[in-house]
């Protein structure tokens, strides 16, 4: 039987130290409740499991893929992998003992370093799941903080469906409202933004990058209209363009939400790693799990779980998030990627992000049929295309040359997403034939 | 690296024998400074940042650590080993749930075929979607419950999604203005976070003498303005609620719904299922019951199951099988989303290969197998074991301070249990050895607590001398934070 060690005396030892003859016995559970019958599954070895699994597996279809919208990827170097997957990080649990969990303290201390670094925030947790769940946990900590009252957050009229769903379902519990505040030009509207805050605002919320990828040019204007209006200000980001752009903090951001998994986390079907910072004095209502560092009784420097006080199993019902298990093998996978990288790789990786979609679009749009980017502004990773033909016949064409684009619904016309980055720049070749070969669109 | 530095630092206690005997004890570090200098410690460069951008979107500079590949596989190598796993020897955490994760789901979780974006059509992600159908369907009869969604990232996600589903439930029926939530005291922690987060008050209901739900209580707190009462079963004093058809009926007669917190769930594979009992909602910590690697603090993923009213609330997206094609779809009232996508597909992957190598007899087994380790090694141990029998868990009672046990319990080399909690037990000891730990390693959890036990409790303050960092002063790091490098220059 698997990974089930007793060897049949050792069984019958320990049943008789039990003082029963069956394990059967030893289950406390009243018959009208029991369960009889089987649930119809057949076990296999390995050598099957994995072929079956793995067969299931290959049924998806093989693509390059262009997709972006909240899921990117970069090049995972080989030693994340190496290194992460050694049994004693990938095996062991959360540190509430942490005499004997100091290299997992220490590598998660140095992730909050990494993101304390790029956002300029003063305090930056070990992770939450992904960057929609971060959000809401923003809108939660703006909730608590907040010196008056006010329950509506605001969020541009551009931010994905996807992510305003999970916000709605976090902010149902606490009755805040969640209105849009419109764009113009595929980026923030301030003056419409002047309009729609006022005093019941808690919250506004900009992403750079945004949802057209394109890079929002004056966020200051942003966080000058929530400050006047006593609300907090959330930027969204993620870990790789943050290495490139101004710290948030530089422009006002109270809270940087987004994604941390663009490093270290191949695509893998939608796997987030949230990304969490807020300002020092927001300390004790940050959410989820804080690496400390302290003393141990030799003097010397140890990491613990701090500030504990706040966490669900000592506050319960006033603690100020429910995370119990977190993301934290992929912000160790995230941390070692940053460190393989290094300060001037991380730069550049970013860099890539810009260029390798600006000479997509500069290509593209020379074209017939295409016309690209849609908006002026700088893009990281991600532009929105106009074809002549319907954007979705040419989704079809490409899929037919093995590359996965999607379309989008914007300012009322369907258009085609092209997301690059360096894991699929080498492919760009492909799709600029695909798009050709479609032969003018309409 | 010589002779010397291979000695050991002084005060670094020696048993008795001067050798350490110790079965899995984990690596430590005898060249003095007995801990890794921080990346930014050994090498750390500021670099002006050049880019085609304008200069007002820009920084100006970042600083980081700055190492070639050796450096950064050593500096990581170097903190695994100072830290503890399940591949290095047993974490009994009670409730927690850490057993053996086989390596092949490794290779599982590796294969290209889920190197796969999201936002695909459905024709090109057929292989996820079959496999999301498949484990759906299997979790539902597991359960005994109606429908499965798999999107919830972890099993607190999963409280606050079935919580979700059941409150919208209510409104569909006019019954929006339920505004409570009994909640047992004896229960995990995250189940009054959740029922908070989603709004609701909640009541705490005490147990009776023999650490179960006190039926009287129950029928005192359930009422009209009862929305769900949460519970695990069997409790996290590793006792089943007998009473639960009793305690079912009651709630569903206030008009409540019952859910089930699956953390406990490796307990009843092949023997109960939490439908039969009643149980409308319920959650899987797949990380815990079919075992995925706990990544230090996670991944895991809790999917919930409902019954058949229930189900059109459910998240988006759900899966459906349509002439052996896959399709994604969504519920008529769904509650939206929870997560992004699909919360953390990895996880999902290896719980599916997990239930496949096992096949029933296989999962009836680790029921089997957990509840006798567990029944064992509570008759094995020196401490007071209050109430019984036991499932999975037991928890025990220190004579002294459980977290000194724990720390006395480091130094045996082996992890100890959970402490101080729950708190109905007097300095609790909350053990859960799981079914993948042998009769031997059984024997050594035994023999570390009786040796605790035998320690003159002023001896044990002074504990752990054997670990790579000796006790830590959490008061003051709390009352000090300094949570990056940042902090420390």
């Amino acid at each position: 039987m698997p990974y089930v060690t007793h060897s049949e005396a050792e069984r019958s030892e320990m049943l008789d130290a039990v003082g029963v003859s069956d394990p059967d016995e030893l289950f406390d559970i009243p018959d009208p409740v029991r369960f009889d019958g089987d649930y119809g599954i057949e076990a296999h070895s390995e050598r099957e499991t994995r072929a079956a699994v793995e067969g299931i597996l290959e049924e998806s279809a093989d693509l390059t893929e262009f997709l972006g919208g909240g899921h990117y990827e970069h090049y995972v170097p080989s030693v994340v992998d190496h290194l992460s997957l050694r049994g004693e990080f990938l095996t062991s649990y959360t540190q509430y003992q942490p005499e004997v969990t100091q290299g997992f303290l220490q590598a998660l201390f140095e992730f909050q370093s990494l993101v304390v670094e790029l956002t300029g925030l003063g305090v930056a947790n070990c992770s939450m799941y992904d960057r929609s769940t971060a959000l809401g946990e923003a809108v939660l900590l703006a909730d608590r903080v907040r010196a008056t009252d006010g329950d509506t957050v605001l969020v541009p009229a551009d931010l994905p469906d996807r992510v305003r769903s999970v916000l709605e379902n976090y902010t149902d519990g606490p009755g805040i409202t969640v209105e849009s505040y419109p764009t113009s030009g595929g980026t923030v509207d301030v003056d419409g933004l002047a309009e729609r805050i006022d005093g019941d605002t808690s919250m506004v919320y900009a992403a750079t990058p945004n949802a057209r990828g394109v890079l929002e040019p004056d966020l200051a204007a942003v966080g000058d209209l929530a400050d006047d209006n006593d609300a907090l200000f959330c930027v969204g980001s993620d870990a790789v363009a943050l290495a490139l752009l101004e710290p948030p903090a530089a422009y006002g951001a109270d809270v940087v939400v987004g994604d941390a998994g663009v490093l270290g986390l191949p695509t893998t079907y939608g796997m987030g790693l949230g990304l969490f910072a807020c300002r020092e004095d927001f300390l004790r209502q940050v959410p989820g799990r804080l690496v400390g560092a302290g003393e141990d009784t030799a003097g010397n420097r140890a990491y613990t779980l701090t500030l504990q006080t706040r966490e669900q199993h000592i506050r319960r019902e006033r603690a100020t998030s429910n995370i119990c298990t977190n993301q934290a093998w992929l912000a160790l996978r995230a941390a070692i990627h940053a460190a393989w990288l290094g300060p001037d790789g991380l730069v550049d990786l970013a860099e890539e992000s810009v260029t390798g979609v600006a000479e997509a679009c500069e290509r593209i749009d020379a074209l017939d049929g295409f016309e690209a980017p849609v908006y002026d502004g700088h893009h990281f990773r991600e532009a929105l295309v106009d074809t002549a033909a319907p954007a979705a016949d040419v989704v079809d064409h490409c899929r037919h040359a093995g590359l996965a684009v999607r379309t989008v619904e914007d300012a009322g016309e369907e258009r085609l997403a092209v997301c690059v980055t360096d894991a699929n720049r080498d492919r760009v070749d492909d799709l600029l034939d695909a798009l050709a070969g479609y032969g003018g669109g309409a | 690296m010589s002779q010397e530095q291979h000695e050991r630092p002084e005060g670094a206690a020696d048993d008795a024998d001067g050798e350490s005997e110790a079965p899995h004890q984990q690596a430590r570090w005898y060249d003095g400074d007995r801990y890794e200098p921080l990346l930014n410690e050994k090498s750390t460069d500021t670099v002006a940042v050049e880019s085609s951008l304008p200069d007002d979107l820009t920084r100006d500079e970042l600083t980081l650590p700055d190492l070639a590949e050796p450096e950064v596989t050593r500096h990581y190598t170097r903190l695994s080993q100072m830290n503890y796993g399940i591949d290095s020897g047993p974490i009994p955490l009670g409730s927690c749930t850490m057993k053996y994760n086989p390596a092949f789901t490794e290779d599982v979780a590796a294969h290209p075929g889920n190197r796969v974006h999201p936002l695909r059509s459905d024709d090109d992600k057929q292989g996820i979607l079959r496999l999301l159908y498949e484990l759906q369907e299997t979790l539902a009869t597991v359960g005994g419950m109606d429908a499965v969604t798999l999107q919830p990232p972890a099993g607190a996600a999963g409280e606050f999604t079935g919580i979700q589903v059941a409150k919208a439930y209510h409104e569909a029926n006019g019954e929006g203005e339920r505004s409570e939530v009994i909640v047992p005291e004896s229960a995990h922690g995250t189940n009054f976070a959740s029922a908070a987060m989603a709004g609701y008050d909640v009541v705490e209901l005490p147990s009776n003498e023999d650490g179960r739900v006190e039926v009287s209580a129950l029928e005192a707190a359930a009422g009209e303005e009862t929305a769900l009462l949460m519970l695990t079963n069997p409790n996290t004093l590793g006792l089943f609620e007998r009473d639960i058809a009793e305690i079912a009926e009651i709630v569903h007669d206030a008009g409540g719904l019952l859910y089930y917190d699956g953390a406990n769930l490796n307990s009843l594979l092949g023997k109960a299922r939490p439908g039969d009992m009643g149980f409308d909602i319920m959650h899987f910590n797949l990380h815990k019951t079919f075992a995925t690697p706990h990544g230090g603090g996670g991944p895991g993923q809790g999917p919930i199951g409902v019954n058949a009213d229930l189900a059109p609330f459910l998240p988006t997206p759900q899966v459906r099988e349509v002439d052996g094609d896959y399709e994604a779809y969504e519920p008529e009232h769904s509650i939206g989303r929870v997560h992004e996508f699909t919360g953390n597909w990895l996880v999902l992957v290896k719980a599916y290969a997990y239930i496949l190598r096992h096949g029933d007899a296989g999962l009836e087994r680790i029921s089997e197998t957990a509840v006798l380790n567990a029944n064992y090694l509570a008759e094995r141990i020196e401490y007071e074991v209050p109430y019984g029998p036991f499932h999975h868990e037991f928890v025990a009672s220190a004579d002294e301070d459980a977290a000194d046990v724990a720390k006395a319990m480091l130094d045996q080399g082996v992890h100890p249990p959970t402490t101080k909690w729950p708190e109905i037990v007097d300095e609790a000891l909350m053990t859960e050895p799981t079914e993948t730990e042998s009769k031997a390693r059984l024997d050594d959890l035994a023999a570390a607590f009786d040796a605790v036990a035998a320690t003159d409790p002023e001896d044990l303050a002074a504990t752990p001398t054997e670990t790579t960092a000796r006790r830590i002063d959490q008061a003051d790091a709390a009352r000090n934070p300094r949570l990056s490098w940042h902090a420390l220059e």
